[in-house]
C-alpha cells in the first residue's frame, strides 16, 4: 500500500487474498440450528443485549443453503448426528462449524450410549467453546477467534477453499 | 375406591384370575394391584367397562429390577377414571424374554408406550401392529434400559441415515405414484 497517496480520488490497494478473506470473515452468516440448552445463548449472542452483529455474524439463516457457519449448541445424540451431517453436507464452501458448550464438544455430563463424545467425530471443527453453557460473551469471542483463523488462512492451503 | 373393593368388583368380571394388593407409597390416591400376566387384557378390558369406567388410559412403561429380583420387569399400567375421579395401577411381573400381550386392542393408545417399552426395554408385545424401535436409531443393538446395558457404551457415531423402508416397499411406493400421476394427468 502507498499508491494512494498520488492519486485524487480514494484508492487502497491490497492483495486478492486479504480482499476475499475480509469479506468472507466480516460477514458469517450462521445457519439457524440449535440443539439443546446452549441454542438459548446463542439467541441471546444475536439479540440486541449482546449484538454479535458488531462482527457481522448476525444473519441467521434459515436455509443451510445460504450460511457459512453452523454452531453446533447443545448436545448432538446419536439419532441426530445424520442429520447435523446432512445439514453441513448442504453448507456450501467455505463453511466453518463451532462446537458450542461443554455437550459438543466432548459428551459433557452426557456420558452415555445415547450422546455423540464430541461432535468432532460427525464434522470437523473449527473453534471449540467451552463452559456450560458458555456466555454469550464466550460465544462471540468465539466467532472472533474464528474470524481470526479465517484472516490468518491462505486460500491456496486451505482444503476447504479453491479458487477458479 | 380401595385396592380391596376393586379387586371384590373385578372378581365376576374376569372369572379364574387371582388379584394380589401391592404396598405404595400414594394407595389412598392410587391403590396397586398385582395382575396375572395373561389376565391383563381382560382386566383392562373390565376396568374400562361401564360398571368401573376407568376408561382413561394413561400410561404404560417398565422397570427392570435386575439382578436383584426374579422375574425382572415390572410392567406398570396407569388407568384414570375421569368421572370418578379415581386412579387405578397394574403391575405385570415378566421374566427375562417373557412376552406381554398387547393392550392396543382395548386402548389404541397404548401402541406408542409399548413401542416405547419394547424399543428401551426388550419386552415384546404380542400382537403389536407395528413393534419397531422408536426413540434410539432403528439399527442399534441392545436395549438401553436395561439394568445389564453398557451405559457409558463407546461407539463410533454413525452419519448416514438408515433406509426406513424395504426395497419391496420402495418399488410399490414409486409403482402407486406412477398410477396417480397418469391418473391425475388431463386427457388429450
Amino acid at each position: 500500500m502507498g499508491l494512494e497517496t498520488d492519486f485524487e480520488i480514494p484508492v487502497v490497494t491490497t492483495s486478492a487474498e486479504f480482499l476475499i478473506q475480509w469479506a468472507r470473515r466480516s460477514a458469517i452468516w450462521p445457519v439457524t440450528f440449535g440443539l439443546a440448552c446452549c441454542a438459548i445463548e446463542m439467541m441471546a449472542m444475536a439479540s440486541s443485549r449482546y449484538d454479535v452483529s458488531r462482527f457481522g455474524a448476525e444473519v441467521f439463516r434459515g436455509s443451510p443453503r445460504q450460511a457459512d457457519l453452523m454452531i453446533i449448541a447443545g448436545r448432538l445424540s446419536r439419532k441426530m448426528a445424520p442429520a447435523l451431517r446432512r445439514i453441513y453436507d448442504q453448507m456450501p464452501e467455505p463453511k466453518w462449524v463451532i462446537s458450542m458448550g461443554a455437550c459438543a464438544s466432548c459428551g459433557g455430563v452426557f456420558d452415555n450410549y445415547a450422546i455423540v463424545q464430541g461432535s468432532d467425530q460427525v464434522v470437523p471443527v473449527d473453534v471449540f467453546i467451552p463452559g456450560c453453557p458458555p456466555r454469550p460473551e464466550a460465544v462471540i469471542y468465539g466467532i472472533v477467534q474464528l474470524q481470526k483463523k479465517i484472516a490468518a488462512s491462505r486460500l491456496d492451503q486451505s482444503p476447504k477453499v479453491r479458487i477458479a | 375406591m380401595s385396592a380391596a373393593e376393586i379387586i371384590a368388583a373385578l372378581a365376576p368380571l374376569v372369572p379364574g384370575a387371582t388379584y394380589e394388593e401391592l404396598v405404595s407409597a400414594d394407595a389412598a390416591v392410587t391403590p396397586t394391584l398385582l395382575v396375572p400376566r395373561e389376565h391383563i387384557v381382560a382386566t383392562c378390558q373390565a376396568l374400562a367397562g361401564e360398571s368401573l369406567g376407568y376408561v382413561a388410559f394413561s400410561d404404560v412403561t417398565a422397570v427392570d429390577f435386575h439382578p436383584n429380583r426374579e422375574p425382572r420387569f415390572d410392567l406398570v399400567y396407569h388407568l384414570v377414571s375421569p368421572h370418578r375421579r379415581a386412579r387405578v395401577r397394574l403391575k405385570v411381573r415378566l421374566a427375562n424374554d417373557q412376552p406381554a400381550p398387547t393392550l392396543t386392542g382395548v386402548f389404541p393408545g397404548a401402541g406408542w408406550p409399548e413401542r416405547e417399552i419394547y424399543d428401551l426395554f426388550g419386552i415384546v408385545f404380542e400382537g403389536h401392529a407395528d413393534l419397531r424401535r422408536l426413540m434410539m436409531p432403528e439399527d442399534w443393538e441392545g436395549f438401553p434400559l436395561r439394568k445389564d446395558y453398557p451405559v457409558q457404551l463407546r461407539k463410533d457415531a454413525q452419519t448416514y441415515m438408515p433406509l426406513q423402508v424395504t426395497a419391496e416397499e420402495f418399488k410399490a411406493n414409486m409403482e402407486r405414484d406412477r398410477y396417480q400421476r397418469t391418473a391425475a394427468k388431463p386427457k388429450e
